[in-house]
């Protein structure tokens, strides 16, 4: 794993925006060539706070994205479990997930795989715990009988199978379960441990995130930020990779 | 980009690099349009898969919903309260020049005339849709003949009238049809006034207070009755008293009925009021502001003599006086410097000022669901303004139906 340390929110959020388009860029996408980017679902569908709403002001509307290549799970679906499969397919047939980037819940789930989530398990329906319930209370007016109780969601299993995962934590109140994710042995009481077994995780966090973990560890992965830095500097454009496609760059690996 | 947009196969285009009025605030924002109308880009994407076919780049434009004069009788030459032969192409000339003040509807008005003008004008007046030919028309807005003598301003005496004998029937005989009438501006002291209210506003029409002498508890019986308008508050009207404030009291009333709003109009030309007085009423009551031209033939014109209805008047500079007095009468101002003007005397912010032209002739109409705002499904008729308010182009469902000569005026 990688663990990358920010000062704060806006450095963590902007050395990950950094990497994710290094990331889709070196990967030299195309007609045909898709990147698959991943991320975690949410609210159903028809609710002015939903998903989709969230996605198009915060990510879409500024992009210039394809609307056929959005693939959202449709919390309004007849058959709920269909949908689900369907998904999985959608996945397969877009090649795999490239790159998934995901939070961490403050009981240490990973999209809304709560605590006691099979790490093998794949896209389906749950029931959300009440942490997640209160933490979502923020976007309903604070009333929490308006909050829905149940969510489609990604599998561990299904965002383990992703070629990279990239998680991005920040908060001192996501402190203990940032610990429990990376300094404690792989439980499914706090799922997202279960990226300890994928071969390619980058965590990023900020300052107030590392409050709970040892200061060996926050140390060690400091003192690697210079070799971790080169993943963001420079920072290519496409017009710079179309030009020179043949000398493309291996992102580093530990 | 291929799509497949299931509603419809119009052109979809899209305003990019621009700051659009939102819900009372600029928000850089595209504004989308399909088939003359705002559409709603989340929509289009998730539920019909749908994107832009042009992308049209506004360089850092306001985008603003377009301006709407509920008072303005005539200019460039034309004057809406003479029966000419050439009344339409007259009216057809004044909505194709406004387009250039930001003015994408508006409500001819009439100065008090004979009961013979109103028969032969107002079937020549249909209210229609804007687009490349002119600003659209709301319908007529009746200034008179049932309005005060002590407060006729310029109006000519020999034609006011009262509701004495028939009320509503009077009117009706004195107009002869209220098929495209809008507003009418009456004094509500006058006997059986509240009957002909009642009657108006039954028939949707607004009913608006001006050109009168009332006290504050007869313009609020007025408001009771239905009346929702002050004809350009603090003219032809008692002045404000601090024991009878008088119609301009209506302002802070507390006996406007449950869930209504009174608004009035303002000329904010520099001229007709005080600045200081603009801000004595837009901080009494900013909500119900609603800034109108009263705009007569002159306007566009050089200064010298003009007609307004039946008398002649002077224009010299900004001022327009009848002849040979001191009486104001109609304005030669333009919306947009309207717009400028009110928004330097009070400071407000620029939403302030462009919606006081836009949303609130709409709410005061009661077509805000498509008119004076750039909400989801509103008809488009917008503009394009630079930071100092100056319009640069004018857009009716859609299309654009004026833009600023880069080389100059």
């Amino acid at each position: 794993m990688k663990l990358i340390i920010l000062e704060n929110y806006s450095q963590a959020s902007e050395w990950a925006a950094k990497y994710i388009r290094n990331r889709i860029v070196q990967f030299g996408p195309g007609p045909g060539r898709f990147f698959t980017l991943g991320l975690p679902t949410g609210l159903p569908r028809d609710h002015p706070e939903s998903y989709h709403s969230f996605m198009w002001n915060n990510f879409f509307k500024h992009i210039d994205i394809s609307p056929e290549n959005v693939h959202l799970l449709d919390g309004n679906a007849p058959d709920l479990q269909a949908e689900c499969d369907a998904f999985e397919e959608k996945i397969k047939a877009a090649g795999g997930i490239e790159l998934f980037v995901g939070g961490i819940g403050p009981d240490g789930h990973i999209a809304f795989n709560e605590p006691g989530s099979s790490l093998v398990s794949r896209t389906r329906v749950k029931t959300l715990a009440m942490d997640t319930i209160l933490a979502n209370a923020r976007f309903f007016d604070g009333d929490l009988s308006k909050v829905p109780t149940m969510a489609l969601t990604v599998g561990v299993g299904t965002v383990m199978d992703a070629r990279e995962v990239m998680i991005l934590i920040t908060g001192a109140h996501k402190a203990f379960a940032l610990y429990k994710a990376i300094e404690d042995g792989v439980n499914h009481m706090w799922t997202v441990s279960a990226f300890q077994q994928h071969p390619n995780t980058v965590f990023v966090c900020d300052e107030d995130a590392t409050l709970e973990l040892k200061v060996k560890t926050v140390k060690y992965f400091k003192g690697l930020m210079l070799v971790h830095n080169k993943l963001v500097e420079p920072l290519y454009s496409m017009k710079e990779m179309e030009a020179e496609r043949s000398q493309s760059k291996k992102p580093y690996s530990d | 980009m291929p799509s497949n947009k299931s509603v419809s196969d119009a052109p979809i285009v899209q305003f990019t690099n621009c700051r659009i009025l939102r819900d009372h605030q600029l928000q850089r924002e595209d504004l989308w349009v399909r088939e003359g109308k705002i559409l709603n880009p989340e929509k289009l994407f998730f539920d019909e898969k749908g994107s832009a076919d042009v992308q049209l780049d506004c360089k850092d434009s306001i985008i603003a919903p377009g301006f709407i004069d509920v008072q303005i009788n005539g200019g460039f030459g034309v004057d809406f309260s003479l029966a000419t032969d050439d009344f339409k192409s007259g009216i057809d000339l004044v909505s194709q020049k406004i387009l250039s003040h930001g003015v994408t509807s508006f409500c001819p008005t009439l100065v008090t005339s004979p009961s013979s003008v109103y028969h032969q004008v107002l079937p020549q007046i249909s209210v229609r849709n804007g687009g490349t030919h002119g600003a659209g028309i709301l319908g007529a807005h009746l200034e008179g003949p049932f309005i005060s003598k002590e407060k006729k301003g310029a109006h000519p005496e020999h034609c006011l009238r009262t509701f004495e004998a028939g009320a509503f029937q009077d009117l009706l005989a004195t107009y002869g049809s209220l098929d495209c009438v809008q507003i009418v501006t009456l004094a509500p002291e006058m006997r059986r006034s509240s009957e002909v209210i009642r009657e108006l506003t039954k028939r949707g029409i607004c009913v608006s207070l001006g050109h009168s002498v009332a006290n504050l508890s007869q313009a609020e019986e007025a408001v009771q009755h239905g009346a929702t308008f002050i004809t350009h508050l603090f003219n032809a009207m008692l002045p404000f008293h601090h024991r009878d404030p008088g119609i301009v009291g209506l302002l802070t009333s507390d006996r406007i009925p449950a869930g209504r709003k009174v608004f009035y109009g303002m000329i904010s030309d520099g001229i007709h009021t005080n600045p200081a007085a603009l801000r004595i009423a837009h901080r009494a009551h900013p909500k119900g502001l609603v800034l109108v031209t009263d705009a007569m033939a002159g306007m566009g014109l050089a200064p010298g003599r003009h007609t307004l209805g039946q008398q002649v008047v002077e224009i010299d500079g900004l001022n327009t006086y009848i002849a040979g007095t001191k009486t104001l009468s109609g304005s030669v101002a333009t919306m947009d410097t309207c717009v400028r003007h009110f928004q330097e005397a009070t400071g407000c912010a620029v939403e302030t000022a462009l919606e006081a032209a836009s949303l609130h002739p709409a709410q005061l109409l009661g077509i805000e669901h498509k008119k004076g705002t750039l909400n989801y499904d509103s008809d488009a008729d917008f503009l394009m303004l630079n930071d100092s308010l100056y319009v640069q182009a004018t857009y009716i469902a859609g299309e654009e139906v004026w833009r600023q000569d880069v080389s100059g005026m």
